[in-house]
């Protein structure tokens, strides 16, 4: 499947803003035998004085622009082509939850797809009692560790209702929990919290979802904006496996990963410091479709 | 024996009478048998030939030192940060030379094992690989920060200065309680401990062979000069503070001022091109090295907390691009976690064949089922706390709780469920040295902190300096925090004393390094500005509060309307309503608390008297406003305040470098001076003014004597205005500050270019002019108040031009 994808945000500083720094994380991911990235292009309006695109930690795509002459709004404009690649397979190859330990200790690597990273308290995610109850509530020792992680996901997505209105980007997930209600950020925190005090490695993974969807299945939620949702460490054979616990859905060819860390703090979309007098107003709109060259093709 | 013998023997008894060493501690003083450790003699000899009044007396004068030096530490308090004195424990404590090179030895060897390590954590992860450390150690520890990783630091080391926390075992043994790799504090206030107690003990201290501290920060800051960078330019030895904020802020100005290097506050700095440069009143200039005294952390809110209100946007990629080289590089925090400690002597024996001969305390990482049911095993001696925590075992505050006593059964499953969190390290038993209470000599607790600066020559140590004296005989009470005190310490040997001075300037200081430190800072000059016009509103507000008071208590009724007139300057919108002096005095108090903030933001500008003086005002000022006085007492009361903030003003104005830094402050003060005497002028030197105000005008201005000697007969507006506003030699007329504010800005960075004048220079030529031009007769109101409108708007283009 390959998707055009583009993606505008807009940032307008009424108190008219000086010198500021951004750092920017919106470019699909490489990932080989998941996804290829065909053509990229990232434009910064106003042009940035400076202007530096490298790998961060996790590996993921990130440009720093700094801006140092006065301006009033700011857009960030990201057009790309990605290729989707169908799953190979799709065995549960995972160890139990029981074995999952032995198998996070024989990891010795701190690289960026060790699991090691993903476990514990995280800057956004603190441990949370509620949360670990709920989910040994969902799962029984013996299962195996894919299947807890579709146990939990898809209980969470009975349990939860999607609403906008409910939390903003910087609500703590122990509060969304606590109301039930919230967004893709919210429902991917609140999992990852369940997930690892389960024992189960989980990282945040950004991206971006088809528009519009197949003829005949319902839409996404989450279509409109940039997406988020879960991917957790089955064990070193199974290795990482998505789940979007916005949709219940393990994802497949709809979603396209932008970047994955231990939590939103980690990659948001547009981390940035500016010296500005007045509130700051941003918008964001995303489209992904189909590639115009793929549909006259079917 | 002879009599003097037997008298010393006495006296001495006397002095170690309340002296009493637990069997379970070792002691620095004396030998279990109760004799006297050789290396003490001498100082105990001294001691014992004095009274203990007279003891006493000379500790005083350490103290009065330290106060007048105005060295000071922040107490976390529960109603917020408040100023202390620093609490000097006055006996010094006495090391052999010979077994303080034994102890630094094994530093040494300890901070080169340690800069192996965090360069193997940032870097090729080979401990995680080899199974010397388990990686959850690394992934979990929020000391770990993963945009560093791969970063070779700049310079080339981790690690440029360092501390350790040393105790002494019951066995006599050294043993490391914590290091100290982020941003240790303290080496500046061991200097001021060695100036306090040579103080102490002038005499005694001068023929001594006492190892002398300068050539540390000397070697020091050898080391830091800087190389120049891609432009060919030298940049300059910054200190990175959190601010004032901060309990060791006092130390940070103390360095900034004793090595001449540019204090300098995550604002201060930006990031350009990969390099950090500070902004000052001369534009941006680049700084080569940042001796940072924030914790990694806090430093850059883009990639690192982004909470953070103290660090500087794109620092890291600073480092990263190789822009600028950090002492210690960020980091190296991770090093000072619990959990590290319990890996350190297994990776001795692999990387370098062998111990180390100054461990660490046995610790145990909780993650490992062996050594987790070690712990459970011996919990009785076994402080179990956080393994992420960087606070010595014994410092309260963090959950970290001795083992034994608690539920065995809750403890070992929280071992088995958050074991990787946890650590249990020995319960620690620190030796006692001699503290001063009560007239005599008892026994405290005592840990030593070791400073290591890579120098040219490889790693040195401070020689002595800095030890933390428990407050009682309870190890836990040894934090400054929980009224612990601190001693200096003595290396003693035979070799022959050093002839340097303790206090000299340190000799690497030239011309050049002189002008560096003039570069002012944007933040410092706005803040020396408003220091000024903060310091001139107070004053000029406390003569009108006490002309007013003055006038009341004379029996001048509050509607009369010169009163009313009076009312309202000091309290606008309060005319016909009565107000209490309490509210009144506000108006000198306010702006008095803004320049005392203002002035503790750039202490390392100030001289120590100008501090003392400041600080004399506001806590006059505050002393007065809580006790209740009659109308009476008013006047006379802020007539000692009055006379107190002139006498700072004097200080500064007499004793102040003619810096840039000096400048900022004398404009801010001549355009409040000048722009409230035009209001004042406005309002009271006119026809329709109320009966008084002319004296009134004069009595405000402190000039009614010159009027006497200058104008024959009574005040008339028409001599008053010529005095007040037009006299280019009364230092307290308009036109006298608004030639100085012009001076002042002629000779600020940018003022004409090419000959051209730069719009503020333009605008103070302007202004300066309209005035001079003018006669008592022609100068109205109305220009009076144009006047003060344009010079609010010099004060604003000051901000925009130099302080933004």
């Amino acid at each position: 499947m390959r998707y055009d994808i583009r993606l505008r945000i807009n940032h307008d500083y009424p108190g008219a803003g000086g010198i500021g720094r951004h750092q920017i994380r919106v470019v699909p991911a490489d990932i080989p035998g998941r996804q290829a990235l065909t053509v990229q292009q990232l434009v910064v309006t106003p042009a940035a004085a400076e202007y530096i695109t490298r790998k961060d930690f996790f590996g993921n795509s990130t440009t720093m622009v700094m801006h140092d002459t006065a301006h009033s709004q700011m857009s960030i404009a990201m057009r790309s082509q990605v290729e989707i690649f169908p799953l190979s397979g799709n065995f549960d190859t995972s160890v139990t939850l029981n074995e999952l330990p032995r198998e996070i200790a024989s990891i010795t690597s701190l690289s960026a797809d060790a699991p090691h990273h993903f476990l514990g308290a995280s800057p956004r995610l603190p441990p949370n009692q509620d949360m670990a109850a709920y989910s040994r509530a969902c799962v029984s020792p013996g299962m195996t560790t894919r299947d807890a992680v579709e146990a939990v996901g898809a209980r969470l997505h009975a349990d939860l209702a999607f609403d906008a209105q409910a939390t903003t980007v910087e609500t703590p997930a122990a509060e969304a929990f606590a109301v039930r209600r919230g967004v893709c950020q919210d429902f991917t925190h609140i999992m990852i919290i369940c997930l690892r005090s389960l024992g189960v490695p989980a990282a945040y993974v950004s991206g971006y979802l088809r528009t519009e969807p197949p003829p005949g299945q319902p839409r996404l939620e989450g279509a409109d904006a940039m997406h988020a949702w879960v991917r957790a460490w089955c064990g070193k054979d199974a290795g990482w496996v998505e789940y979007d616990p916005t949709n219940a859905v393990e994802p497949a060819s709809d979603h396209v990963v932008v970047a994955f860390g231990r939590d939103y703090d980690d990659i948001a979309p547009v981390q940035g410091i500016l010296r500005s007098s007045g509130p700051n107003v941003s918008a964001q709109s995303v489209d992904v479709i189909p590639s115009a060259s793929q549909v006259r093709n079917a | 024996m002879s009599g003097r013998e037997q008298t010393r023997d006495d006296s001495l008894a006397r002095l170690l009478q309340a002296y009493r060493r637990t069997a379970d501690q070792a002691d620095e003083l004396v030998f279990p048998n109760g004799s006297l450790r050789p290396v003490w003699q001498d100082l105990m000899a001294h001691l014992a030939q004095l009274t203990p009044e007279e003891i006493e007396m000379r500790f005083t004068r350490g103290d009065r030192y330290l106060r007048d030096a105005g060295v000071f530490y922040r107490k976390y308090e529960t109603e917020g940060p408040a100023e202390r004195d620093w609490p000097l424990s006055h006996v010094p404590v006495m090391i052999a030379e010979t077994e303080w090179d034994r102890i630094t030895a094994g530093l040494i060897q300890r901070a080169d094992l340690l800069e192996r390590v965090v360069a193997d954590i940032y870097g090729e992860n080979r401990l995680v690989a080899d199974g010397f450390l388990p990686p959850s150690v690394i992934a979990q520890n929020p000391a770990w920060l993963r945009p560093l990783v791969g970063i070779t630091p700049p310079g080339g080391h981790f690690l440029n200065f360092v501390a350790f926390e040393i105790g002494r075992g019951p066995d006599g043994r050294w043993w490391v309680l914590g290091d100290r790799t982020e941003a240790p504090s303290g080496a500046g206030f061991a200097l001021e401990n060695r100036t306090a107690s040579s103080r102490i003990f002038p005499n005694f201290f001068a023929r001594s062979d006492v190892r002398r501290l300068s050539g540390f920060f000397r070697a020091f800051q050898q080391a830091m000069e800087p190389t120049a960078g891609p432009d060919g330019k030298k940049g300059r030895i910054a200190i990175l503070t959190p601010g004032q904020m901060n309990d060791a802020y006092f130390e940070h100005t103390f360095i900034a001022r004793h090595l001449g290097l540019l204090l300098t506050e995550g604002e201060d700095l930006t990031i350009r091109k990969g390099r950090v440069m500070v902004r000052t009143v001369d534009g941006l200039q680049p700084v080569s090295v940042l001796w940072r005294r924030l914790d990694a952390e806090t430093c850059d809110p883009i990639e690192l907390a982004a909470t953070s209100q103290l660090g500087t946007p794109g620092l890291v990629d600073a480092v990263r691009q190789g822009g600028v080289r950090m002492i210690n590089a960020l980091g190296t925090g991770i090093l000072e976690t619990r959990a590290l400690m319990s890996f350190l002597p297994k990776i001795s024996r692999a990387w370098t064949g062998g111990q180390l001969t100054l461990p660490n305390i046995a610790t145990w990482w909780c993650g490992q089922p062996r050594e987790r049911d070690h712990v459970l095993a011996n919990l009785d001696r076994m402080m179990i706390g956080s393994a992420y925590s960087t606070r010595l075992p014994f410092d309260a505050g963090d959950g970290t709780s001795i083992g034994g006593g608690t539920n065995l059964e809750a403890l070992s499953r929280r071992l088995a469920t958050e074991g990787r969190d946890l650590v249990g390290q020995e319960a620690v038993t620190l030796s006692t040295t001699p503290a001063w209470s009560d007239g005599g000599l008892v026994a405290r607790p005592m840990v030593l902190r070791v400073f290591l600066a890579r120098t040219r020559q490889g790693w040195q140590a401070m020689p002595g300096g800095y030890a933390r004296i428990g407050s009682g005989a309870n190890t836990a009470a040894i934090a400054m925090q929980q009224g612990g005190t601190v001693a200096d310490v003595w290396v003693v040997g035979d070799s022959k004393p050093p002839t340097e001075q303790i206090t000299a300037a340190p000799s690497v200081v030239t011309r050049a390094h002189l002008q560096e430190a003039e570069a002012l800072p944007s933040r410092a000059a706005d803040n020396l500005f408003w220091l000024g016009r903060y310091l001139e509103r107070a004053e000029g507000n406390m003569r009108l509060f006490r002309a007013y008071h003055d006038r009341r208590g004379s029996g001048m009724p509050v509607e009369q309307p010169l009163m009313q007139v009076m009312q309202g300057f000091i309290a606008p919108g309060s005319q016909n309503l009565p107000t209490p002096p309490a509210k009144l005095a506000q108006s000198f108090e306010v702006p008095l608390e803004a320049a005392f903030r203002s002035a503790s933001r750039v202490r390392d500008r100030f001289s120590v008297d100008g501090m003392v003086a400041l600080h004399d005002v506001v806590d006059a000022s505050r002393k007065m406003s809580i006790t209740p006085m009659s109308a009476d007492d008013i006047p006379r009361k802020v007539s000692v305040l009055l006379r107190k903030i002139t006498g700072f003003s004097g200080l500064v104005h007499e004793n102040m470098y003619r810096s840039m830094g000096w400048r900022f402050l004398s404009l801010g003060l001549s355009l409040e001076r000048a722009a409230n005497m035009c209001t004042l002028l406005s309002q009271l030197c006119q026809d329709d003014a109320p009966d008084g105000a002319l004296d009134l005008v004069l009595e405000l201005g402190d000039s009614a004597m010159s009027h006497r000697t200058r104008y024959a007969g009574a005040a008339t507006a028409a001599s008053v205005c010529d005095l007040m506003a037009l006299d280019d030699t009364n230092p307290r007329a308009v036109l006298y500050h608004l030639s100085r504010a012009k001076t002042h800005i002629d000779h600020l960075p940018g003022s004409s270019e090419n000959g051209r004048l730069a719009p503020m220079a333009r605008l103070g030529l302007q202004v300066h002019t309209r005035l001079a031009v003018e006669t008592p007769e022609t100068l109205s109101p109305a220009k009076l108040t144009g006047l003060r409108l344009g010079m609010w708007r010099l004060s604003d283009l000051v901000s925009t031009t130099y302080l933004s």
